[in-house]
């Protein structure tokens, strides 16, 4: 028995309680409770591997080490701080009527196993298991957002569905290549998917089989991120589903997929010795930027503005690391952080602003601050952080990332400049009259759980002033280990 | 026997090729499952013949599992859904089928060329064969795009996994056998989803036409 166990048995155990019970009204509870004891469990793993260092479990099939223990953290935590938020959210949606009993079990259990796939992505050694997680997030995830059943939810569910199945269809194949590149080294008997061993002979690996798996996985696992022009899914999927959904696809989701394509991008590095891959990431990375900075002030729907949000800054975590410096790649990983805190957090206060007015138009959404302070402040001081105003941990991470563009790669700095700034001017523009505008609403029946909200702003806000020095020496640990 | 098995297993991959091509230019969404059946068992005889040439019985497993899910089950329940949803004599109206056609064999021999220098490295006693499994994705693929019913999108959808399977079979001799089960559970449990949405578009849209489902767009 060991903390893995639990970190991967509670979810797991919580989706099948959840599945009997999620419809009683003690659900909403055992929903946090769950998710918190599987916080506590990622906790005392990662005291474990900061004490003992990286560590093998369950015949190597299960690996922990600096890179992906504070990925499960971040993961465990953030479910936690979103059971709490979806708790009063859902009571709400319930008595809107959206809501029935039936749809309540399916949701808090999915919620649960949805957890599950991502831990499970995230622990895995096995290049192939992971696959299997991605999809099982995706179908998990499909469920959630059609949980409405609405029209406008169905047609967003097929299409995530769709959509990602076939990308994750180019990711099985990379990953049959890469196996197939590990049995020419290996031999057919010791052939092996998993990534440690892949990673000690990665400088035999043939660059040609190597160069074709990572451009197959970089796009299936790049549906995933969103990457441009592969993101077409992520805004009708954020809109249309509930919003501890929107928080959790977000602000987890897009980073385990990233994580994916992170652990192959070691593996090409190594096997090409070329900055081959750095140069697709790099591109793509830049395109998602600018292009989700542009459709960014098209929008109406507040939620879907968020969501192509999220594409900006996926595209920007993939730039940092395509660059691939040690700084870069700290960089990448600290944005990865606190943009799963404050999106997430942003998310959790658009929700009750949509439930107050009854709709997710932005035009109609006016005066959060006088009719529910906290929310109102909540969402103002979210967006600030997220456009990399300082002193949140958001500013820290984009300047890291464009000083080091601007030296490593100049022709790049500027429409990162460029793309930030329309995406600064376009949010701003949009969420100042939401927040301080008039309005007549009346405050909601249940008190909105906002704890979650200052929390992750806070954290987002002591990664800006300061990162404790075991958290630093984590994240240089993990940077290393990705600079191959 | 044995000096036969690998132009067997080509015979096989030709005919998995060519079901491929037939999905493409069926219409009738009945004969289009009887089509994905055959493409199901083509593919467990080869993995199985190739199980019987490598003395391997991980692939007799892999073989059974593809005959119980894509040749068994899938189909009896694709026949069993569109028998409910009264979608079985529907006919798509398909745009140019000599054009799809044409466009197929260049995504073919595309595929052809982009495997050729991996598939020489293969080990595989039907290394040859990455290609056809390639350009059986592409196909699929582009099955889906086309078409613009629910059913044969999901039929497109499985194809894909079925060329998938055929390359991991060929090109490696079969996945590890947990990878294989997860994949399997994947399948059906995303068939499964599917096949529930099937009834609640039906229900919200009174058809199954994907052209419905346009009204999340950018403007």
């Amino acid at each position: 028995m060991n903390a893995l166990f639990f970190v991967l048995g509670i979810p797991l155990l919580g989706s099948l309680v959840l599945a009997l019970f999620g419809h009683r009204s003690f659900a909403r509870d055992v929903n946090v409770l769950f998710s918190l004891l599987s916080f506590l469990a990622a906790c005392v793993l990662t005291v474990q591997v900061i004490n003992n260092g990286p560590a093998w479990y369950w015949s190597r099939q299960f690996y922990i080490d600096p890179l992906n223990v504070f990925l499960v953290t971040l993961t465990a935590f953030v479910s936690l701080s979103t059971a709490i938020f979806s708790r009063p959210y859902m009571l709400i949606e319930q008595d809107h009527g959206k809501m029935t009993p039936p749809r309540m079990r399916l949701y808090h259990s999915m919620y649960q196993l949805f957890g599950f796939t991502m831990l499970l992505g995230f622990t895995t050694n096995n290049l192939g298991l992971l696959w299997v997680a991605m999809e099982a997030a995706t179908l998990t995830t499909v469920l959630l957002v059609s949980v409405y059943r609405t029209a406008a939810s169905l047609e967003a569910a097929w299409k995530y569905f769709i959509l990602c199945g076939v990308g994750i269809a180019q990711a099985l194949f990379g990953t049959i290549l890469l196996y197939m590149a590990a049995e020419r080294v290996l031999g057919p008997e010791n052939a092996t998917l998993l990534w440690t061993n892949l990673n000690d002979i990665k400088a035999q690996l043939d660059p040609t089989i190597v160069t074709l798996a990572f451009v197959f996985l970089l796009i299936g696992y790049g549906t995933k991120v969103g990457l441009v022009p592969l993101h077409s899914w992520l805004p009708d999927a954020h809109a249309e589903g509930p919003t501890p959904v929107s928080a959790v696809l977000s602000g987890l989701l897009l980073n385990v997929a990233m994580y994916a394509v992170l652990r192959c991008k070691v593996l090409t590095d190594g096997a090409l010795g070329t900055a081959m891959a750095g140069h697709i990431m790099m591109g793509f990375g830049l395109l998602s930027v600018t292009v989700a900075a542009f459709f960014l002030s098209r929008q109406k729907d507040v939620k879907r503005m968020f969501a192509y949000s999220s594409i900006e800054h996926m595209g920007l975590i993939t730039f940092a690391f395509g660059m691939g410096t040690p700084v870069a790649n700290f960089a990448g990983l600290l944005h990865m952080t606190v943009h799963s805190l404050v999106k997430s957090a942003i998310f959790f206060t658009v929700g009750h602003a949509t439930q107050k007015a009854g709709t997710q138009m932005m035009s109609e959404i006016r005066g959060l601050i006088k009719v529910n302070p906290t929310v109102g402040w909540g969402l103002m001081i979210g967006v600030m952080a997220i456009l990399g105003m300082p002193p949140f941990g958001v500013f820290a991470s984009e300047f890291l990332i464009l000083t080091t563009a601007m030296r490593e790669q100049p022709w790049a700095a500027p429409f990162l400049f460029l793309a930030l700034v329309v995406a600064f001017a376009s949010i701003l523009v949009r969420v100042l009259p939401m927040v301080f505008g008039d309005t007549e609403l009346k405050p909601l029946a249940h008190p909105p759980a906002l704890i979650p909200v200052f929390a992750h702003l806070l954290l987002a806000l002591v990664l800006g002033l300061y990162i404790p020095p075991y958290l630093n020496g984590w994240y240089v640990q993990a940077s290393k280990m990705l600079g191959s | 026997m044995l000096r036969h098995v690998p132009q067997l297993i080509n015979l096989f991959a030709t005919l998995i090729l060519l079901l491929s091509f037939a999905m493409i230019s069926q219409r009738r969404i009945g004969s289009l499952i009887n089509l994905f059946m055959m493409q199901g068992a083509a593919l467990v005889a080869a993995s199985w013949l190739l199980a019987y040439a490598t003395q391997q019985p991980d692939l007799y497993w892999s073989g059974a599992l593809t005959l119980l899910l894509k040749v068994v089950f899938i189909p009896w329940m694709l026949q069993r859904l569109i028998r409910k949803l009264n979608v079985r004599w529907d006919v798509e109206t398909l745009i140019n089928i000599p054009t799809t056609m044409l466009v197929g064999i260049a995504l073919v021999i595309f595929a052809f060329g982009l495997a050729l220098p991996v598939s020489r490295l293969s080990h595989s006693m039907a290394g040859g064969s990455l290609g056809i499994a390639l350009a059986c994705v592409l196909l699929a693929f582009m099955m889906m795009i086309t078409r613009s019913k629910a059913v044969p999108q999901v039929i497109g959808f499985l194809s894909m996994e079925n060329g998938l399977i055929f390359a991991a079979t060929t090109a490696t001799n079969g996945m590890p056998m947990i990878v294989e089960f997860g994949i399997a559970l994947d399948v059906l449990v995303g068939v499964l989803i599917l096949g529930v949405f099937m009834f609640q578009i039906r229900e919200k849209f009174d058809s199954l036409d994907i052209h419905h489902l346009e009204s999340l767009r950018e403007d």
